[in-house]
C-alpha cells in the first residue's frame, strides 16, 4: 500500500501545466456562450468590442499562448465608475496588484482610487500559466495597458457620440469626459457603460501613453493592499471559514521514499466528533478544531517501511555527479583550445550549492467546498489555472466544475507554484460531504516543499598577459541554465548545462522546483567567485577588471552606478576592507551589488552591515515597488548565503521548524541602499528576482576582501568560513 | 475538559465554555473569527501569531486558554481606535513595512509589546526586541523604520 506522496514528475507537470486549447484558454473571449458566462459571472457593466492586435511573439513564448483579445476579459466599468481589474496572476506581496491597478489606471484615464483589483479567480479572470519568473510586469503589463488603452479609445469614441463633439474636442479625466467647446456638457465612463452591455467597434489602434504624459505610472505608490494587510482584515485562504468546516489533518511518510505497511485508525475514532477518512491513499483526521484533528492524527497507527537512505546532504554532490546526464556546450565562442593556448593564467574552481527551501511564512493552504456541484477552492497558490486543472484531473470532472479562488498569498517564491494541499483538500471535502480546509504543519511545509536543488559548477578560465578573460569554460551540473550565461567578452568561450537544473525528475531524493530566480542564485555566485578570483590574481579593482571586460552598456552603467552610490575607491582584493561587488543579469534586468561584510575571525560569523545595489529594470512602474523588491530580494539573499541548507537522510527531510532551518533575521539585515537606473526607452524588464542573484557571490567576493579567504561553498556558514580561513597559508588563528 | 474562562478580547467581555487546554490562536480563528493572528510554526518560533496579553506581546499558538483567564487581550482586529488605525498600523502601511502581510499582525503586535515595554527604542532595542519575528519577503528594514516613526508618535 502506496500512501499519496507528491513526485518531482507531478510537481513538474503542475508547474508546467498541460498546454490548454484556445478555448479552454481564453474563458472570457467573445465566443458566444463564452460570452454569456462572463457576463453573467461579472454582472452588468460595459462591454466593449474591439479587435486587439497580437500580443506579440515574447508574450505567447513567456505565457504559452497569448492573453485574450477581448480587453473585456480583464476590465469592467460599474454602474458606480469603479473599474474592476481582472488579473490570473496573483498577489504574493510582490506588489503586482498595485502596479497593475497602475497600468489600467494610466492607460484608461482614472485615479488609481477607482481601481479593484480581482486576482486568481479562474471564473472571472483571464488564463495565466502563473505567477512566476518576475513576468507580471513585463508580460501581463503590456497586455492590460493595451486592454486599458483600447477601452479608453472606445469609450471616448461613445461619448464623441454621445455629446455629438469630436474626440480632439473632448477632454477625459478621471473618466469624465467634458466638452471643450461646452464645458458644461460632460458625461463618464458609468453612464457610458449604462448597467447594459454595450458592443462597439472601433477602426484604429489605440496608443500607450508615454512616459512624458504619465499620471500614474512612474509614479512611487503605496500598496493598495497595505489597509487591509495591518489591519488584520487580508484574506488568506486559511481565512477562509466556512459553515461546518472541518480541519484535515493527514498521515504523512517519515521519508518521501517510504511505503505505509498497515494502518490502524480505530483509537482516533474514538475523539467525539473526528471523522476519519482512510481512501484512496488518503488517510486523514477531520475536525472542527484543529487542534482535536492533530490529536485523532496522533492515535492513528500506522506502520511505515522506509528504505536504508544512500545519501544526504554531505554527500549529495558526488551522487549527483553520479547521476550527470552530460550536456552540450551552448553559446561557443572561439574554443577552449584556443582560449587555453591564449591564457598566461589558468583558473580552476567547482563550487557547490545544498537544497534550500521555500519556507513560506503561510503554509500551503486550501480551502475546499461544494456548491451548485461545483469544487469551490480557495488556495494559496501562485498557479490558480494551473491548479484548477490539476484538481479536475485528480477528480475526473471537467475543469469548468472547478473554481480556484485566490486569496492575498502569504509568500510564495516559487514553493506556491504547486498546490497539491488543493487537491487534497477538494478529495476530502466530496468523501465528507463538508467544507474541509487543509493547512499544512510546518513540518509538512517542510516536507513537501519543491526545493532549490542541490548542484554543483565547474569552472575553467583564463587570464591574457593583459589582464583580459581569455577562456570561460563553464560546467553547470543540476542548476540549470538560468544566470548561466556569458556576462563578459570572452573570445573562448562556452556554457555546457547538465541536466535542465530544477527540472531533473528521478534524480533528487524529494521534490525540487523553482526557487526565486530558480539557479542564477547558484550560477552568478559561481560566476561572480571566478570573476573576482581572476580580478585579485591581475592585481585589478575588482570594478575596474569587470568594466575591462564587458562593452555591455546596461552591464557598465549598473556597476557604474553602484560604485558611485557606495563612494568606491578602487583598490585590489583582498584590501583588508571586507567589500564585495558582484553583477548579472536576471528576467531583462541588470543588477550589480556592492556589500560591506565584518568577518569574525574566531568564530567564522559574517556580518553584513551594507549593501548597495543598482538596478536597471527599464521602465518603472511603481518606483516604490521597485525598492521594496531589491530590498526584499537582498535580505532573503542573506539566507541562501549564510545558512539555508536543507539537511536529510535519504527522503527524510530533517529540517522541521525554523529552529533548525534558519532564515534571515532582523539582527542580520544590513543597510541596504536601492538605485534605480532609468531607463525609460525600455519596456518594463523583471523585478521580483533580479536583485537576489547577486548577494552570494558578492558576499563571497567580500570575505574574500576581508580575510584573503575564498568560500566556494553556499551557504557561507560559520564553520565554512573557518574552514576557508584555515586554508590560508599564513593563518594562524 | 471544559471550563469557563472569561477574559477581555479588544476591550469587550468575552466568556468561552470550552476546554482550557486549547491554544488561543485555534480559539481566536475559528471559535471567534478573529483570523488576523496567524498560524506560521506552531512552536513559538515565528511570531505571527502573537497578540497582546495584559499588555505583554505573547506568542498563542502554544498559550492556553486557561492562560488567559481574568486577562485582557489584544488582537491586531482590536489595535484600530473607532476609524483611527494605530500609529503603527499606519507607518507599516505608508512606509510600504509588509509585502506578502502574512506575518504583518504578529509584527505589529510584537512592536506594540515592545512600545509598551520601551516608549522610544533605539534602533538597536526594535532590532532586538524582533528579532524572533521572522518575515521571508524582507520587509526587515522597512518594518524598523516604521516602528521608530511609530514611536515618536505614540
Amino acid at each position: 500500500m502506496t500512501i499519496r506522496d507528491f513526485s518531482a514528475e507531478e510537481m513538474l507537470r503542475e508547474q508546467m501545466g498541460r498546454l490548454p486549447t484556445t478555448d479552454e484558454a481564453n474563458p472570457s473571449t467573445l465566443g458566444t456562450l463564452d460570452r454569456r458566462q462572463f457576463l453573467k459571472a461579472v454582472g452588468g457593466g460595459i462591454v466593449v468590442l474591439v479587435a486587439m492586435g497580437d500580443p506579440g511573439g515574447s508574450v505567447v513564448e513567456a505565457q504559452g499562448m497569448g492573453y485574450p483579445e477581448d480587453f473585456n476579459a480583464y476590465l469592467r466599468i460599474g454602474k458606480d465608475g469603479r473599474v474592476t481589474v481582472f488579473s490570473g496572476k496573483i498577489e504574493m506581496g510582490q506588489g503586482t496588484m498595485t502596479s497593475l491597478a497602475q497600468m489600467a489606471a494610466e492607460e484608461l484615464g482614472v485615479s488609481l482610487q477607482r481601481i479593484d483589483m480581482i486576482m486568481g479567480d479562474t471564473d472571472l479572470c483571464p488564463y495565466d500559466r502563473g505567477t512566476w519568473g518576475s513576468m507580471s510586469t513585463r508580460f501581463f503589463g503590456p497586455a492590460v495597458r493595451a486592454a486599458a488603452a483600447k477601452a479608453r479609445e472606445v469609450l471616448l469614441d461613445l461619448a464623441s457620440q454621445r455629446l455629438g463633439e469630436p474626440i480632439d474636442r473632448l477632454k477625459l479625466k478621471d473618466g469624465v469626459i467634458t466638452s471643450l467647446t461646452d464645458r458644461s456638457r460632460i458625461v463618464t465612463y458609468a453612464e457610458l457603460a449604462g448597467g447594459e452591455p454595450i458592443a462597439h467597434t472601433i477602426d484604429r489602434e489605440a496608443v500607450l501613453k508615454s512616459v512624458r504624459e504619465f499620471k500614474t505610472m512612474g509614479v512611487p505608490t503605496k500598496r493598495l493592499d497595505a489597509l487591509d494587510k495591518v489591519t488584520g482584515k487580508a484574506k488568506y485562504a486559511g481565512d477562509i471559514q466556512l459553515p461546518g468546516m472541518l480541519h484535515a489533518r493527514q498521515l504523512r511518510p517519515p521519508a518521501h521514499s517510504s511505503e505505509l505497511r498497515s494502518v490502524d485508525t480505530s483509537k482516533a475514532e474514538e475523539v467525539p466528533g473526528v471523522v476519519i477518512v482512510n481512501q484512496d491513499g488518503l488517510v486523514a483526521a477531520l475536525h472542527e478544531d484543529p487542534e482535536q484533528a492533530e490529536l485523532s492524527l496522533g492515535l492513528i497507527e500506522a506502520d511505515w517501511q522506509t528504505p536504508e537512505p544512500h545519501v544526504d546532504e554531505t554527500t549529495i554532490w558526488d551522487y549527483l555527479r553520479s547521476k550527470d546526464p552530460g550536456g552540450e556546450p551552448d553559446d561557443v565562442r572561439g574554443s577552449v583550445e584556443a582560449g587555453a593556448k591564449l591564457s598566461a593564467e589558468r583558473f580552476s574552481h567547482a563550487y557547490h550549492d545544498g537544497y534550500v527551501a521555500h519556507a513560506p511564512i503561510e503554509t500551503h493552504t486550501a480551502t475546499a467546498t461544494v456548491q451548485d456541484g461545483k469544487v469551490t477552492l480557495w488556495v494559496s497558490t501562485q498557479s490558480p489555472f494551473g491548479n484548477q486543472a490539476t484538481v479536475a484531473e485528480a477528480l475526473g470532472i471537467p475543469k469548468a466544475e472547478v473554481r480556484v479562488i485566490t486569496p492575498y498569498v502569504g509568500g510564495g517564491f516559487g514553493g506556491k507554484s504547486t498546490a497539491h494541499q488543493a487537491t487534497e483538500a477538494a478529495r476530502l471535502t466530496r468523501i465528507v460531504g463538508r467544507p474541509v480546509q487543509v493547512a499544512f504543519t510546518r513540518a509538512e511545509e517542510f516536507f513537501y516543499d519543491t526545493f532549490q536543488p542541490a548542484s554543483f559548477i565547474e569552472i575553467d578560465s583564463g587570464l591574457d598577459s593583459e589582464g583580459r578573460i581569455s577562456l570561460w569554460d563553464y560546467h553547470v551540473y543540476f542548476a540549470g541554465d538560468r544566470g548561466a550565461e556569458q556576462l563578459y567578452d570572452v573570445p573562448n568561450s562556452q556554457i555546457v548545462v547538465h541536466s535542465q537544473g530544477w527540472r531533473a525528475p528521478g534524480v533528487h531524493p524529494f521534490a525540487t522546483g523553482a526557487w526565486r530566480a530558480p539557479g542564477a542564485n547558484t550560477n552568478i555566485f559561481a560566476k561572480e567567485s571566478q570573476i573576482d578570483v581572476m580580478a585579485a590574481a591581475a592585481g585589478a579593482d575588482p570594478i575596474e577588471f569587470r568594466l575591462r571586460n564587458t562593452k555591455d552598456k546596461r552591464l557598465r552603467s549598473v556597476l557604474e552606478a553602484v560604485a558611485e552610490a557606495y563612494g568606491w575607491e578602487p583598490q585590489s582584493a583582498p584590501s583588508g576592507r571586507g567589500l564585495g561587488v558582484a553583477c548579472g543579469i536576471d528576467a531583462g534586468t541588470y543588477v550589480a551589488h556592492i556589500v560591506e561584510v565584518v568577518v569574525d575571525r574566531t568564530t567564522g560569523k559574517v556580518q553584513v552591515k551594507r549593501v548597495v545595489c543598482a538596478q536597471d529594470m527599464g521602465l518603472v512602474v511603481n518606483p516604490d515597488g521597485a525598492k521594496m523588491q531589491m530590498e526584499g530580494c537582498i535580505t532573503m539573499g542573506l539566507g541562501y548565503a549564510f545558512s539555508e541548507n536543507l539537511r536529510f537522510r535519504g527522503g527524510e527531510i530533517l529540517d522541521k521548524n525554523f529552529d533548525t532551518y534558519e532564515i534571515p533575521r532582523f539582527s542580520w539585515v544590513p543597510k541596504i541602499e536601492t538605485v534605480l537606473v532609468s531607463n525609460d526607452e525600455l519596456d518594463p524588464q523583471g523585478g521580483g528576482e533580479p536583485a537576489i542573484v547577486c548577494m552570494g557571490g558578492a558576499i563571497a567576493n567580500a570575505i574574500h576582501d576581508a580575510t584573503g579567504a575564498r568560500l566556494f561553498h553556499l551557504p557561507m556558514t560559520p564553520k565554512r568560513v573557518l574552514e576557508a580561513l584555515a586554508r590560508l597559508p599564513d593563518f594562524d588563528g | 475538559m471544559k471550563e469557563t474562562i472569561r477574559f477581555r478580547l479588544n476591550g469587550q467581555p468575552k466568556t468561552l465554555k470550552t476546554d482550557g487546554d486549547r491554544k488561543l490562536l485555534w480559539v481566536l480563528r475559528t471559535d471567534l473569527g478573529l483570523t488576523g493572528t496567524k498560524y506560521g510554526c506552531g512552536e513559538s518560533l515565528c511570531g505571527s501569531c502573537t497578540v497582546i496579553v495584559d499588555g505583554e506581546a505573547v506568542r498563542t499558538c502554544q498559550l492556553p486558554m486557561s492562560a488567559v483567564q481574568g486577562k485582557e487581550v489584544i488582537t491586531i482586529e482590536g489595535l484600530a481606535e473607532g476609524n483611527a488605525i494605530h500609529p503603527l498600523q499606519e507607518e507599516f502601511a505608508n512606509r510600504g513595512a509588509l509585502q506578502c502581510g502574512f506575518c504583518t499582525p504578529g509584527m505589529i503586535m510584537n512592536a506594540y509589546g515592545l512600545l509598551l515595554a520601551n516608549k522610544r527604542p533605539s534602533r538597536g532595542e526594535i532590532v532586538e526586541g524582533m528579532e524572533e519575528n521572522l518575515c521571508r519577503c524582507g520587509a526587515h528594514q522597512r518594518i524598523v523604520e516604521a516602528i521608530e516613526a511609530a514611536s515618536r508618535r505614540v
